[in-house]
This record gives structure tokens, sequence and C-alpha cells, in this order.
């Protein structure tokens, strides 16, 4: 049955336990790997970029699959069936890109010391507007992200039986203090007990529930009965109509994965191109078990768990089926699982702010000393925002500015990635696109209520696709047409300054 | 190498050729063992590109 209201203690015994040792972890941090200069945003804010390729994996494992992703994912195909398992091509596809794209990135970053993707734009483009753009694209972005950790936070300790906004306060600002004193570090040593938590946790599951419930062939099979029953776009298979959908969803969302400043920050605190490349190899260990992971929303239709709902799917499932020990453990690995994404965004978030608000335009004079300070402060300013935009405004408003924001970084793809690759674009051209994809993506999610899908007709047959990826198209259209009006101007790539460096 | 790089984009979203429930697999529809299966080949694809590249003298 559904989340009964009276406390598990058990579980929440368990619960307790381990949230306490990544706590102790987290304060810990501060002195494991240290380098030389302490004050430095370097060290603060990327770990000193020391990470090698085991702390890598961890970290942006720990930091891209976050505990929303645990909940949702399942939420999502419990609800609809196949159509949610796009996240799978979606983090399949992402490691050819970060192959291709982010050793050049951090490449480059890591010869000028730039600390966020703006830093990154700024010194090819020379140009203030652009820089500001994609540094408040980052942040605008990644609030609604933060908040929905908490939510993935709150129905685990809602299933374990507390009520009220106390425990996750309580949560929430030892996350701050942590990370305020340990900076990234803190994240990713608590990525190490998180990961390993949420693989027992998942193989156990998958293994186990099947036994119980009879073999995946009956967990298809009850699934789809259940999906035959419900009806409309839902089943085990896709509609036609939601193949273009679908295909866009996955490799427009795959665009936008190491565009948000919480997947780049383990980029760039990353100790070398081949760190990141041989990452591109070993994370897909994570998508094989985010595809189980998905399959537990199948799992709750076999099991007969009727969640209140979507999102209590995962936690519902795990009362009915464990002992409670095991259910704690398995809360508790969500609830960590929270804590290493929410820690590197509200320190990405806080990077961006530093570098390209407050040194661009309020201290340019700032020492790294002074901006570590600053971006301290602004992390713990970002995450009491998100804890009481989740307290006080309603959760739906959260997932719709996270698809807005997904939306949204995507339009700064073209700015990060093409000045790596191409001498031709100058910022003016890239900054008149992504006000243009920005625009009209915003407008057309909108005013379809906050969709990722638009429809579109051509010759009177109904086309879909996923609006982020349209957006982008235009961006890059019109980028390349101001380009070519510009270049009728002035010889294209005058101001190639630093090239291919 | 890299040009290998492109089959998961070929295989993964032209999604009608594997919108189908059979041959199964451990109980498995085509559709979800099949695109389970494009995980460890993209990672052995990324793979041959890395050894690839590091012949290359690390570009």
């Amino acid at each position: 049955m559904g989340t009964a209201p009276h406390i598990n203690w058990t579980a929440l015994s368990v619960f307790i336990f381990f949230f306490a040792l990544v706590t102790v972890m987290g304060f810990l941090a501060s002195r494991w790997q240290r380098g030389s200069g302490e004050a430095h945003l370097d060290e603060w804010g990327l770990g000193g970029r020391r990470f090698g390729t085991w702390i890598t994996w961890f970290l942006v494992g720990g930091d891209f699959y976050t505990a929303y992703t645990v909940i949702a994912v399942p939420a999502l195909v419990y609800a609809v069936g196949a159509y949610g398992f796009f996240a799978l091509p979606y983090t399949i596809l992402v490691y050819p890109i970060v192959f291709c794209i982010m050793p050049r990135l951090w490449r480059v970053a890591h010869k000028a010391g730039h600390v966020t993707a703006a830093d990154v734009v700024y010194a090819r483009f020379k140009s203030r507007p652009l820089e500001l753009a994609i540094a408040a694209t980052g942040v605008l972005a990644t609030m609604p992200y933060i908040a929905l950790q908490l939510v993935g936070m709150e129905v685990v300790i809602k299933a374990l039986g507390l009520t009220g906004e106390l425990p996750l306060t309580a949560a929430f600002v030892i996350l701050a203090l942590y990370t305020y004193s340990a900076g990234l570090r803190a994240p990713a040593l608590i990525a190490f007990v998180k990961d390993l938590m949420i693989y027992i946790v998942v193989l156990v599951a998958v293994v186990l529930v099947p036994m119980k419930l009879g073999g995946y062939g009956m967990v298809f099979a009850k699934a789809g009965a259940a999906f035959d029953a419900k009806g409309g776009a839902t089943g085990l298979l896709l509609k036609p109509s939601q193949y273009l959908p679908y295909a866009t969803l996955a490799l427009g969302s795959a665009l936008a994965a190491f565009m948000y400043p919480h997947t780049l920050t383990g980029i760039f605190a990353a100790n070398g191109e081949n760190t990141i490349r041989k990452n591109a190899i070993y994370l897909p260990a994570y998508t094989l078990l985010l595809g189980l992971i998905a399959l537990l929303g199948y799992m709750a239709w076999a099991a007969d768990v009727h969640p209140a709902t979507p999102n209590d799917t995962v936690p519902a499932l795990f009362n009915a089926l464990f002992p409670s020990w095991f259910t704690g453990f398995a809360f508790s690995a969500i609830a960590i699982g929270a804590l290493v994404p929410a820690a590197v965004m509200s320190i990405g978030a806080a990077n961006l702010f530093t570098r390209n608000f407050w040194k661009a335009y309020v201290n340019p004079q700032v020492s790294p000393q002074g901006e570590a300070k600053v971006a301290k402060i602004v992390s713990l300013v970002v995450k009491f925002g998100a804890l009481v935009f989740i307290i006080f405004v309603p959760t739906q408003y959260a997932l719709d500015l996270q698809l807005l924001g997904g939306l949204w970084i995507l339009q700064t793809f073209p700015s990060v990635v093409f000045g790596l690759f191409f001498n031709w674009f100058r910022g003016t051209s890239l900054l008149i696109g992504w006000v243009a994809g920005l625009g009209i993506g915003s407008w057309m999610a909108i005013s379809d209520g906050v969709k990722p899908v638009h429809t579109f007709m051509i010759g009177g047959d109904p086309y879909a696709m996923y609006t982020g990826l349209f957006a982008l198209g235009v961006n890059i259209v019109v980028a390349v047409v101001v380009q070519l009006v510009l270049s009728m101007f002035k010889p294209s790539g005058a101001q190639g300054v630093a090239s291919r460096a | 190498m890299r040009i290998l790089l492109l089959l998961p984009f070929f295989g993964l979203l032209w999604v009608p050729f594997y919108n189908q429930a059979t041959p199964e697999l451990f109980g498995f529809p085509f559709f979800y063992w099949y695109q389970l299966l494009w995980v460890p080949v993209t990672a052995a694809l990324t793979w041959i590109a890395f050894r690839a590249t590091r012949n290359e003298g690390d570009e």
C-alpha cells in the first residue's frame, strides 16, 4: 500500500546511521587530497583540479544520475511505460558526445585557469554580454534542479513516516555547512558511499524482486496488461506518434546534459584529458544501472503496489517487498543520492556567479582568495533559495522550471562548443542565436502548457518533437545567418585570437 | 575511428527499427534488451576510438 503515516523505527535508525556517516565524511573531506593554496577558488570550487579517473567516475556518476532520477524515471515508466525509457538512449548517447567535446573544453579551461563554461566563452569571444548570457542560463537552469533533489529527498523522508518540513530542513542545513567548508571535495568523497549504496540497492532489487514476482517475463506481462487496461498513450511499446518525441528527447537531453554547471564542474575538476576520455568509456556502467532502475516502474505493477502518486512508486515498492532494515538502507541511498548533486549544483552555480558576475561587474580586482569567499557564501544562498522554494511553492512549479531549464541550457551549446572547433563564429552571432532559441523555445513550451514536446502540423499531419531540440535548430540557423551577414562587412575569423588553443 | 561513435546514434534514434516485442531475451521484450545492449556496445566503440586517439599521440 501507499505511505503509512506511522514511523518505521528500524528503517529510520538505519537511515540516520548512514546519514550521520556521510555528514562526518563531508566535514572531514576538506582535509582530503588538499593542495597548496587552500583558500583559492580552484581548491574550493574544483577540488584543486586533481581528480583522477576513479574519483571523477564516482563524482560525475553521483552527480549526473541524481536522486530525482531514481524517483522520477521509474515513476514515468510506471505511469506511461516505454516512453519513459527515453532516459536510456539519452544516457547512452551522451558519452560519445562527452568523448568528442569535453577533452578539448578541459584543455582550454586548464591552460587558462577557467573555472566555468562562461569563462571559456568570454576568453574565446571577448563578449561580456555573451558571457553573462551563458552564466545566467546556467544559474537559472540549475536552481530548479537543486529544488528537485529536495523533492527526491522529501519522498523518501515521507516514506519513512516522518512528517513536516523539519527533517528536510535539517538535512539541508547539514549539507550546506559541509559544502561551505569542504567545497567540491565533500560531494566527491560522499559520492563513493552514495554510489556503492545505490549499486547494492539496485542490484538486490533487480535480482530479488523478479524472483518474488515470478521472473521478468511475468513482470513485463503484468505491466503490459495494466497498460492495456489503462489505455491512452501507454504500453510496453511506443505508439508510432511517440517515435519522434522519443528520439528527439533522447538526443536533445544528451546534448544538454554536459552543458549544466554541475556536470561541467565534474569535467573541469578532472586532472587530465584522458581522465575524461576514460570516463566516457566507464560511466555507461551507470546507464546500465539506470535502465534497471527504470524497470522498477514495471515491478510496481507486477507487485500490485498502488502508489499515491507516481513519485511514490519506488518507496512504495520497497516498503511492500523488503524488510525494514533494507528499506532504510535503500532510502538513505536515495537521500544521500540527493546530497551529492545538490552540493555540486550549488558549487557550479556559485562558481558562475563569482567568476562571471562578481569578478566581471562588481569587483574585477578580486583575488583568488576573495573569489573563494564569495563563492562559498553564494553556495549557501543558492541552497537556501532552493529550500524555501520547495517548502513554500507548489512542487509542480519546480518541475515546470526544471523542464524549461533543460530547454534553456541546451541553447548554450553553440556558444560553448562551436568556439572549440570552428574559428568562424563571432560572439554577436552566437548571442543573437541564443536569444532566438531561448525566446522561441520558451514561448512554444509555455504556450503548450509547459510540456516538453511540441506538435507541428505539416501538410495536415501532426509531427511532435522535443521543443528544446527545435529551439536549438533555430538557434544555430540564426547564428549562421547573422554570421554570414556580419562576414559580408568584415572578413571572417578576423578576431580569432586564441583560435585553436 | 571516431566515425564509429556515430553508430549508436543510428542504432538508437531510428526508433521504428526496434519498437517491437520479439524476439524476447530472458523475458525482456526486444525493445528493452536491444537498447540495454547498446550500453556495452557504445562503451566498446568508445574504447576503440580512445585507443586510436592514443596511438595518434594525443592529438
